[in-house]
C-alpha cells in the first residue's frame, strides 16, 4: 500500500472477524497530519476493533492501514513507534508509582534517559500529578489513572494519539483538564484519533467525524456538515400570541414538511428553515397575530449520530 | 541506512526492550505470592518430605536440591507474567509499544532465568556449609544451573500461552506438567536407579539434563554423558522458545 504524506493515517479496507462474526466489514478513511478526527458509534460498532487493529493489539483479517506512512502489517514496529495510546480502560501498572508507570513506557519507545525524565517531570505538572509521583498507581482515583494514562502516552512523543474515550465516567474537572490538553496538543500539531461515546465532546473538539455503524463507515465530514446534510430535520419553532393557528394552515406554508406541536410551541420542518420564519411572518402579520416566540433550529449533534446509525432512510422526526 | 545497520538499530532496540521488561518483571513479580509460593515454598516443603526420616546422607542430596530448586523457580515466573497482565489489561499495552511479542517473551524468559540462577545459589551455599557436599567440577555446575535456568524458564513462557482468564489456572497448567516431570528426572532418585518405564521418560524432560550436569558438578556419577546434557538443554531452549512465541501469537487474541 503506497501512503500519502499528507495523511497520519490511511486505512483501506480494513476487516476483522471474531469466528463467524464479522467484528469490522471494510473501513475506509484517511486521517490527516494534525487533524482532530472523532470516531463514533453505537456499542459493538466497531470502534474499539478498529483502534485495536491500528494499534496492533489485534491483526486484521482483510485489508491495511498506514500509520505514518508505515504499513501496520508489514512494518508493525515502526508503524507503533509513532503512536501513544489511551485506552477506555486505565489499564496503568497498579504497583509500579505513577513515576515508574511513566517511564516504563518511555524506556519502551527506547526514549534517552535526560529527554524520558525532562518530559516526564513537565508532564506530571501539567496534568496535576506532581505530589502523587512516588505514590502507587493502585492509590489514584480512576481521573488521576486516566491522567496517568494520557501523561504515559505523551511521554514517549508520539506523533500521533489514540484516545478511547478518554473522558469516560471522569469528574468534571479531571474531563475538562483532558480535553483542556488534548486541544493544546493538537493546537501544537499532534494528529488525535478521538473514539468517544460523548457527541458534545466529539462536536466540540474534532473537525472532522467518522460515523461507524455494524462494521462500516456510515458517514464521516466535519460535524456541521453532516449536521447540515440532514436538512429535512433542519426546523422552525414558532409560538404566536393573540390566537392560533392550526397545523394545517402552517403545513400549507411553502416550504413546510410538517408540522408538530409541543406545548405553545409549533414546530414547523423544512430544508429552509429562515424562508419559513419569513412566511410566518407574513401570515401572522396578515392575521394581526403577534410572534412571541420565533426561532430556527438545526438538529443536535445527537440527532445527526443517531440518523446515521439508524435506518438512514429515515430521518427523526423530533 | 543500509539493511545491515538497520538490522543491527532493530535487534538493539528490541534488546533494549527485552531489557526494560525484565526490569519491569522484577520490579512487579518477583516478590507476588504465586512466585514466592511455588517457586520458593514448593522446593523446601518437598526437601522435607523427601529427606525427614530417611538414612540419606545429606550431602547425597544436595544436588537434587539444587536441581529442584533451579526447576520450581526459573519456571515459576512465566507463568504468572502473562495471564496476570492479560487480567490487570496491560497486556495490550504492552502489544501496542514498539516492542515485538519475540522480545516480551525474551524479557519473561530472562526473567525466569535470573530469578532461578539467583534462588539456586541459596541450596548450594547450604550445602556447602551445612553438609560434606563439595564442588568437584565448577563448569558443569555452573552450566547446568545456567542451561537449565534458561530451558526451565522458557518452559514456563510456554505454560503461559493458553488464553485463561486467571492467572490460577496457569499456575495449576503449570505444575500439572512441572511435578510429574520432577518425579521422573532423577531428583530424589538417579535416573539409573528407577524403573524401566521412568528411565524412558527421563530424557524428555530438561530437569534430567539439568539434574544430571548439578550432579556431576558435586562430584557424583552422571547418567548422561557430559556432552549430550549441555546440547539438550540448548536444544530444549531453542524449542520451547520457539514454541513459546508461536502458541503466544496465535492466542494472544483469544487472551485479551
Amino acid at each position: 500500500m503506497t501512503a500519502d504524506n499528507n495523511f497520519a493515517i490511511e486505512v483501506r479496507g480494513l476487516v476483522k472477524h471474531f469466528g463467524e462474526v464479522q467484528a469490522v466489514a471494510g473501513v475506509d478513511f484517511n486521517v490527516r497530519r494534525g487533524e482532530m478526527f472523532g470516531f463514533l458509534g453505537p456499542n459493538g460498532a466497531g470502534k474499539t476493533t478498529t483502534v485495536r487493529m491500528l494499534t496492533g493489539v489485534l491483526d486484521p483479517s482483510e485489508g491495511t492501514a498506514t500509520i505514518q506512512a508505515h504499513d501496520i502489517r508489514t512494518e508493525a514496529l515502526l508503524s507503533r513507534a509513532h503512536l501513544g495510546v489511551v485506552p477506555e480502560e486505565a489499564n496503568v501498572y497498579l504497583d509500579l508509582s505513577v513515576w515508574r508507570n511513566l517511564m516504563l513506557m518511555a524506556e519502551l519507545h527506547g526514549i534517552p534517559r535526560r529527554q524520558r525524565v525532562r518530559e516526564g517531570e513537565r508532564l506530571l505538572e501539567a496534568l496535576g500529578l506532581t505530589d502523587r509521583k512516588l505514590h502507587k498507581a493502585r492509590t489514584l482515583s480512576k481521573g488521576l489513572r486516566q491522567r496517568l494514562m494520557l501523561c504515559a502516552a505523551l511521554v514517549t512523543g508520539p506523533e500521533i494519539l489514540f484516545l478511547d474515550e478518554p473522558t469516560s465516567g471522569l469528574d468534571v474537572a479531571s474531563a475538562r483538564l483532558i480535553r483542556q490538553i488534548v486541544r493544546q496538543l493538537n493546537g501544537n500539531g499532534l494528529t488525535v484519533f478521538l473514539t468517544t461515546h460523548n457527541m458534545d465532546e466529539a462536536e466540540e473538539m474534532c473537525s472532522r467525524v467518522a460515523i461507524i455503524n455494524q462494521g462500516r463507515i456510515a458517514a464521516i465530514d466535519a460535524p456541521e456538515r453532516l449536521r447540515s446534510a440532514m436538512r429535512s430535520s433542519q426546523y422552525l419553532e414558532v409560538t404566536l400570541g393573540g390566537g392560533q393557528m392550526d397545523a394545517a394552515k402552517l403545513e400549507q406554508l411553502p416550504g413546510a414538511l410538517r408540522v408538530t406541536r409541543e406545548g405553545d410551541y409549533a414546530r414547523l420542518y423544512g430544508e429552509q428553515p429562515g424562508l419559513l420564519a419569513i412566511e410566518v411572518a407574513r401570515v401572522a402579520e396578515a392575521k394581526h397575530l403577534h410572534i412571541v416566540h420565533l426561532c430556527t433550529r438545526k438538529p443536535s449533534f445527537e440527532d445527526v449520530f443517531l440518523y446515521f446509525t439508524r435506518d438512514q432512510g429515515q430521518e427523526l422526526s423530533s | 541506512m543500509t539493511p545491515y545497520t538497520e538490522l543491527v538499530h532493530t535487534w538493539g532496540r528490541q534488546g533494549h526492550g527485552a531489557l526494560v521488561i525484565v526490569k519491569k518483571n522484577a520490579l512487579l513479580y518477583y516478590l507476588k505470592p504465586p512466585v514466592l509460593i511455588f517457586g520458593v515454598l514448593f522446593p523446601i516443603f518437598f526437601f522435607l518430605a523427601f529427606k525427614m526420616g530417611r538414612p540419606i546422607p545429606p550431602e547425597n542430596i544436595v544436588p537434587g536440591m539444587v536441581a529442584m530448586a533451579l526447576w520450581f523457580t526459573a519456571s515459576a515466573v512465566g507463568p504468572l507474567v502473562t495471564p496476570w497482565e492479560r487480567r490487570a489489561k496491560t497486556y495490550e499495552r504492552l502489544i501496542s509499544t514498539p516492542v515485538s511479542i519475540r522480545t516480551i517473551l525474551a524479557g519473561d524468559v530472562i526473567s525466569g532465568f535470573i530469578f532461578g540462577g539467583c534462588l539456586s545459589v541459596v541450596p548450594i551455599v547450604l550445602g556447602l556449609a551445612m553438609t560434606d557436599a563439595c564442588i568437584v567440577s565448577a563448569g558443569e555446575l555452573v552450566g547446568g544451573i545456567v542451561l537449565g535456568a534458561l530451558s526451565f524458564a522458557s518452559l514456563g513462557v510456554l505454560l503461559a500461552a493458553p488464553p485463561a482468564s486467571s492467572p490460577s489456572n496457569i499456575m495449576l497448567l503449570s505444575n500439572l506438567v512441572r511435578l510429574p516431570l520432577l518425579f521422573v528426572s532423577g531428583i530424589f532418585l538417579p535416573i539409573s536407579r528407577m524403573p524401566a518405564w521412568a528411565r524412558c521418560i527421563a530424557p524428555v524432560s530438561p530437569l534430567s539434563y539439568a539434574g544430571d550436569l548439578i550432579r556431576g558438578g558435586f562430584g557424583q556419577k552422571t547418567y548422561f554423558p557430559v556432552w549430550l546434557s549441555p546440547t539438550m538443554l540448548i536444544a530444549f531452549t531453542g524449542v520451547l522458545t520457539w514454541c513459546a512465541c508461536r502458541f503466544h501469537r496465535r492466542w494472544r487474541e483469544k487472551g485479551l
